[in-house]
């Protein structure tokens, strides 16, 4: 398997904790953003929108980081979607439009803010750091709440859900908002558990996010 | 077996993702009709079912959930497997993908069009016109793909429809009420693919709780 784009991007190592954690047999493949080669032909053939990640699995070109993930959570470890079960994977599917729509949907300005936008000589804008840490807060209420009655997310098992949520959290531990999940203890156990699984520090080495 | 019930406002964009679903389903299921402005989702009985305050929730039996594209995922795999491609590993990875470029793509360039062409005039915003310019700008890039898609195939996960097709919908029906349909129109294949969504009996039966002024004109304000 093939996964195209860089490891600074938390899209793309999005992907590699899944890849990592199904154990599949990948390999990264860097994307030149320097030269533009996300738009070249070879590139726009594996992800019509010239983004990353892209991801090759033989003749199967997939984008878009949690299709990618569902892919190989599928292919590779199916009970981190546990869909024999209609129930459980109701809940993963839940957990995973939260992560995406409440969580990384107020996470990404920050992170933009705070990594991305000094990266390429711009300022930080506070106000859009603050905005989104309130709402990052209020979701967070809403995590301490369930993870102090499960595990987990989407139950008292892993799933993909949990997982899809490392790759921007490591990068949160870059800004100066690291402590944000100190006031949450079971958020925290949460991330601490997440932190010790081999797959996470083996992508927490991979990804170079500037402080 | 009790109907499962969704909770929200009809003329949600967000609800009738849910709903056309569960049309497609053909399972029996009530809407509960929620006020948005009376603050009925920010009360406490409905935190209880969403903690986030949001709508569409379903409840089947002991079962609730909310996030629009995961009661679409649970009630097609319960009631139409085939329109998530369940069992086909390809399938179902075409089907995540496009569901994932409408969620990242489409519904973040339609929706603040929307919010500008149709309900600001109701809420006593100003029209925007350099938010509503972005953001077709935006579409303009965006339809290109999708018309080289459609292309070469009938939806955008293969020659059937899918959750990925559905999925589209709500957002889709009211920007197409704009004055800028003609963006869309401009392009033949997404134009052909519209209007075979805009046929299917689902899709009819949910526009139709969804009039495009999101009911304001009337008095029936969400």
């Amino acid at each position: 398997m093939k996964l195209y784009g860089a490891t600074v991007s938390w899209n793309v190592t999005r992907c590699v904790v899944a890849l990592e954690e199904a154990g599949a047999e990948y390999q990264i493949v860097p994307i030149d953003f320097a030269t533009a080669e996300h738009k070249s032909p070879d590139h726009l053939a594996r992800n019509p929108f010239g983004q990353v990640p892209a991801f090759q699995d033989g003749d199967l070109h997939l984008w878009e980081s949690r299709a990618i993930c569902m892919y190989v959570a599928r292919k590779h470890k199916p009970d981190l979607l546990r869909e024999g079960n209609l129930k459980e994977s109701a809940m993963v599917d839940v957990w995973l439009e939260v992560e995406a729509n409440q969580y990384t949907a107020a996470l990404n300005p920050i992170l933009y803010q705070c990594l991305v936008s000094p990266m390429f000589g711009g300022t930080t804008d506070q106000k859009v750091v603050e905005e989104n840490l309130e709402k990052l807060k209020k979701v967070l209420e809403v995590y301490e709440a369930r993870l102090a009655k499960h595990k987990y997310l989407a139950g008292d098992f892993l799933s993909l859900a949990d997982l899809n949520h490392v790759s921007v959290t490591l990068c949160l531990l870059a800004t100066p908002h690291a402590s944000l999940f100190d006031p949450y203890p079971h958020v925290k156990a949460w991330w601490d558990g997440l932190m010790a699984r081999p797959s996470v520090q083996k992508v927490a080495a991979l990804m170079k996010p500037s402080a | 077996m009790a109907p499962m019930k969704v909770y929200g406002w009809a003329v949600s964009p967000w609800m009738a993702r849910a709903l056309v679903c569960l049309e497609e389903a053909g399972v029996e299921y009530e809407i509960v009709p929620m006020s948005r402005c009376g603050g009925d989702h920010r009360r406490p009985e409905h935190l209880a079912r969403n903690p986030f305050g949001e709508i569409p929730v379903l409840e089947d039996g002991d079962l609730t959930l909310y996030q629009s594209r995961a009661i679409a995922r649970y009630v097609l795999r319960k009631y139409k497997p085939e329109l998530v491609k369940e069992g086909d590993l390809e399938g179902s990875a075409m089907v995540d993908v496009w569901m994932e470029v409408e969620a990242h793509n489409i519904e973040a360039t339609l929706w603040p069009i929307i919010r500008h062409c149709i309900i600001g005039q109701y809420v006593g915003r100003d029209r925007d016109q350099a938010v509503i310019d972005e953001n077709l700008e935006k579409l303009r890039r965006l339809l290109p793909v999708y018309e080289a898609r459609l292309s070469v195939c009938k939806y955008l996960a293969g020659d059937d429809i899918t959750a990925a097709d559905l999925c589209h919908f709500g957002f889709m029906r009211y920007f197409m009420a704009t004055e800028y349909a003609g963006v869309v129109d401009a392009f033949p294949h997404v134009k052909a693919w519209w209007d075979a969504l805009l046929a299917r009996p689902s899709v009819q039966k949910v526009m139709a709780g969804m009039p495009p002024d999101f009911g304001y004109a009337s008095g029936n304000i969400p």
